[in-house]
């Protein structure tokens, strides 16, 4: 098969198995049946195929394995029962002539062989001519080979003696044979059709259970197509609906708790972390755009008036001596959107380390009881003892620093002085470090929305402040597989930040 | 800068008490290795302002080229450079037992770059964009840190008195009673006496904390530190260096 352009594209044709063997079985055919073969090869590519197959041959070994021991050991068994009975008549027979002479022998031999379901007899003399017995004709050389064992050889009864055969039919029979005092043979056999009989009964058994295997390799086929491999090819259908652009998109749970559920579940799990990081992102530009963009206008306005106005020297040195201090807060917004950026992505890189969160609740208290004190406010630390926890000494640290900043900007009434409480404890898996104040609080509707960037209630909009101090709490919170939550202090408000607590006897 | 640049030349010419040859401060060749040219001219004439001699080398291999030349007092170097990483410089240095102090300038801010540039064997590291005057008072600080004097138990500012054995602190022979870290935030400041000491300096170093305190929480320690120190007693010891950070050294104010 030389297209055109088959060189070119042969970094495609070898992409994957799939296309390769597809693009093999097609080189194979004539164009003609190209695609009849290709939706052939389909079915034998997919998995129900496979599975369907191995069940097939695998059962209808076994039932062969089980066919075949059953045939052998049986026939083994009626053989050894046919001589045994053979050899009975022939002692029997033998014990007749021994008492009786041969008068009393071949009556013997009449009475048999007209019995119904007769054994076979023949009696000769020592030239080999028939005196007695039921069998027309022994093959020749037969009877010379005396008292050997027992052996198979085609026979034809009699015709007078068996009504119901219209003609002499060859039979297969096994036949020993005994030489008498006087050179007299006696030949007694059995029919060998009871034990073809019984082989024939397992040869259809066989046939049978092969036809019932290959029926339930059929509805195997059909169950895994439509139960199994449909639920399969729901997940390819909805990752490539992903790839496509559209992340709201997830697998089905049809709450069997089955595989294919705890496989849905696993995988939606990952959608939502992805999607959470994309929104993350969006956010994050966004944000950028909107916050940023206003004090470089800012900068950039005052820059060009100050050119345009009068050269003077004071003129400019305010205009730089301003534009300093804006791009420093430019680079502090920037530099907090970047951690909380990171943090949320787990990419700070810092390995947790065993740590005492009352430890760093008490430094950072004492960070903080100057700045307390010069406002005028009142702060508590109660963190007694050690609450061990896994986490980033920094991280945490500023996560409260950011709390404490924030209750003793925002958690004060017009008439009072901030109160502030922080205060660590261990509750039972878990360490809970909360920050109250007797502010305003948050009302409950605004909860969810100041973790958000640069969420600023109305009331604190002329507060300083970035409205990034929260969002990167709750950035460190999911760092630590933590949480966080405000709450109502009752007056005012208590926000709580929640880390699992680590093993006792750590930190 | 230029208010910063006639305070080093003022503190050069001046006798500064104790501590005898604090005019090492002033006059030191630095070696900036940086690829980014503007900035790297920035920073130059920036040291040259404050009294220094600033030498550039674009690239990590004239870097190394230069600072196997040695000479240097302090060298400032860059971590990402074209040609040559700039970690891989600091380590051939440690490598030769050339202890020149190493800042280290890096755009990646994450804490854990810190400690790989730390244990690269950097002395310091600052985290692009930077001040230049936090840049100036780490190259100044670092510069001091190589002297000998560091050993000493008893630091001595004017008529301020610290042991570092037994934590006593006297000022005029009168005892000044200090909490555990106003005295860890006065042993620091005393440690570089006479020099620019930034409030991110003071919060790595005290503190160790490497982050952004929203509030200037570290002028509210200085203020409580400051009136323990300089209450009741005409000389002010404690400095604010507007728009860097503070200072102890005995002497006026300079600007």
């Amino acid at each position: 098969m030389s297209r055109p352009g088959d060189a070119a594209r042969g970094p495609q044709a070898t992409r994957g198995p799939e296309a390769g063997r597809g693009a093999a079985s097609r080189a194979a055919e004539a164009p003609a049946t190209a695609h009849r073969w290709g939706a052939f090869g389909r079915i034998v590519r997919t998995t129900a195929f496979k599975l369907s197959l191995v069940y097939l041959v695998v059962f209808t070994a076994a039932a062969l394995f089980l066919l075949v021991y059953i045939a052998t050991s049986t026939t083994d068994l009626l053989s050894r029962q046919l001589e045994e009975t053979i050899d009975a008549e022939i002692k029997g027979l033998a014990e007749q002539y021994k008492s009786g002479g041969l008068n009393r022998l071949v009556r013997a031999v009449d009475a048999r062989s007209r019995a119904p379901g007769a054994s076979l007899y023949l009696l000769t003399d020592f030239a080999g001519n028939r005196i007695a017995g039921n069998v027309a004709d022994a093959p020749a050389g037969l009877l010379d080979a005396a008292d050997g064992d027992a052996q198979p050889v085609p026979y034809q009864r009699l015709q007078s003696d068996v009504a119901e055969e219209p003609r002499a039919k060859t039979h297969e029979a096994l036949v020993r044979i005994h030489i008498l005092p006087g050179g007299f043979r006696l030949l007694v056999g059995r029919d060998l059709a009871e034990r073809e009989q019984f082989r024939a009964i397992l040869r259809q058994a066989f046939q049978v259970s092969v036809g019932v295997v290959i029926l339930l390799a059929l509805g195997t086929w059909v169950f895994v197509t439509r139960r199994v491999l449909k639920r399969i090819d729901a997940v390819s259908e909805t990752t490539k609906r992903i790839v496509a652009g559209d992340l709201s998109g997830r697998i089905a749970v049809d709450g069997s708790g089955d595989e294919f559920d705890r496989l849905a579940i696993s995988v939606n799990a990952m959608l939502d972390r992805i999607e959470q990081l994309m929104h993350g992102l969006k956010e994050v530009s966004d944000n950028i755009a909107h916050d940023l963009k206003t004090p470089l206008t800012r900068l950039r306005t005052r820059l060009e008036v100050a050119l345009a106005g009068p050269p003077t020297l004071i003129a400019y040195r305010e205009a730089l001596e301003a534009t300093v201090e804006d791009s420093e807060g430019l680079i502090r917004t920037f530099e907090a959107l970047l951690r909380i950026a990171r943090v949320e992505a787990g990419s700070t890189g810092v390995a947790l380390a065993p740590l005492d969160a009352a430890a760093i609740a008490r430094e950072v208290g004492e960070l903080y009881e100057p700045v307390a004190e010069e406002e005028g406010a009142t702060m508590t630390v109660d963190a007694p003892g050690s609450a061990p926890v896994m986490g980033d000494r920094n991280l945490i640290a500023q996560a409260l620093a950011n709390l404490v900043d924030n209750a003793l900007k925002y958690g004060h009434r017009p008439d009072a002085p901030a109160r502030v409480r922080l205060s660590v404890r261990r509750v039972a898996e878990a360490v809970e470090i909360a920050v109250a104040d007797a502010g305003p609080g948050v009302p409950e509707a605004d909860r969810e929305r100041v973790l958000g960037r640069f969420v600023r209630l109305e009331q604190s909009r002329n507060a300083p402040g970035s409205g990034l101090g929260l969002s990167l709490v709750q950035a460190v919170a999911s760092l630590h597989k933590g949480s966080l939550t405000l709450g109502d202090a009752g007056p005012g408000l208590v926000v709580t930040l929640t880390i699992p607590a680590a093993e006792r006897g750590e930190g | 800068m230029s208010a910063l640049s006639v305070f080093f030349r003022l503190a050069a010419l001046l006798p500064l008490g104790v501590v005898e040859d604090d005019d090492m401060v002033a006059g030191m060749r630095i070696l900036v290795i940086e690829d980014d040219r503007e900035a790297a001219q920035y920073l130059a004439r920036g040291l040259k302002e404050a009294g220094h001699v600033a030498e550039v080398a674009a690239d990590g291999h004239a870097g190394a080229l230069a600072v196997e030349g040695g000479g240097f007092d302090v060298v400032v170097v860059d971590r990402m450079l074209p040609g040559r990483d700039g970690l891989s410089i600091v380590e051939e240095m440690r490598g030769r037992d050339d202890a020149t102090p190493v800042l280290i300038l890096s755009a990646l801010g994450q804490v854990d770059d810190r400690v790989v540039g730390l244990r690269a064997g950097g002395d310091d590291y600052l985290t692009k964009p930077y001040a230049f005057s936090e840049l100036l008072a780490r190259i100044e600080a670092l510069a001091r840190r190589r002297r000998p004097g560091d050993v000493e138990t008893v630091y001595r500012v004017g008529d301020l008195e610290l042991d570092r054995l037994s934590h006593a602190v006297t000022r005029a022979g009168k005892d000044v009673p200090l909490q555990p870290r106003e005295f860890r935030l006065l042993e620091y400041l005393m440690k570089n006496a006479g020099q620019v000491v930034t409030r991110t300096m003071l919060l790595e170093n005290v503190w160790d904390y490497h982050f952004d305190p929203q509030t200037n929480v570290i002028d509210v320690h200085i203020s409580r530190l400051r009136s323990k120190l300089d209450k009741g007693f005409d000389k002010p010891l404690l400095h604010t260096v507007r728009g860097a950070g503070y200072m102890i050294r005995d002497g006026g104010r300079p600007t």
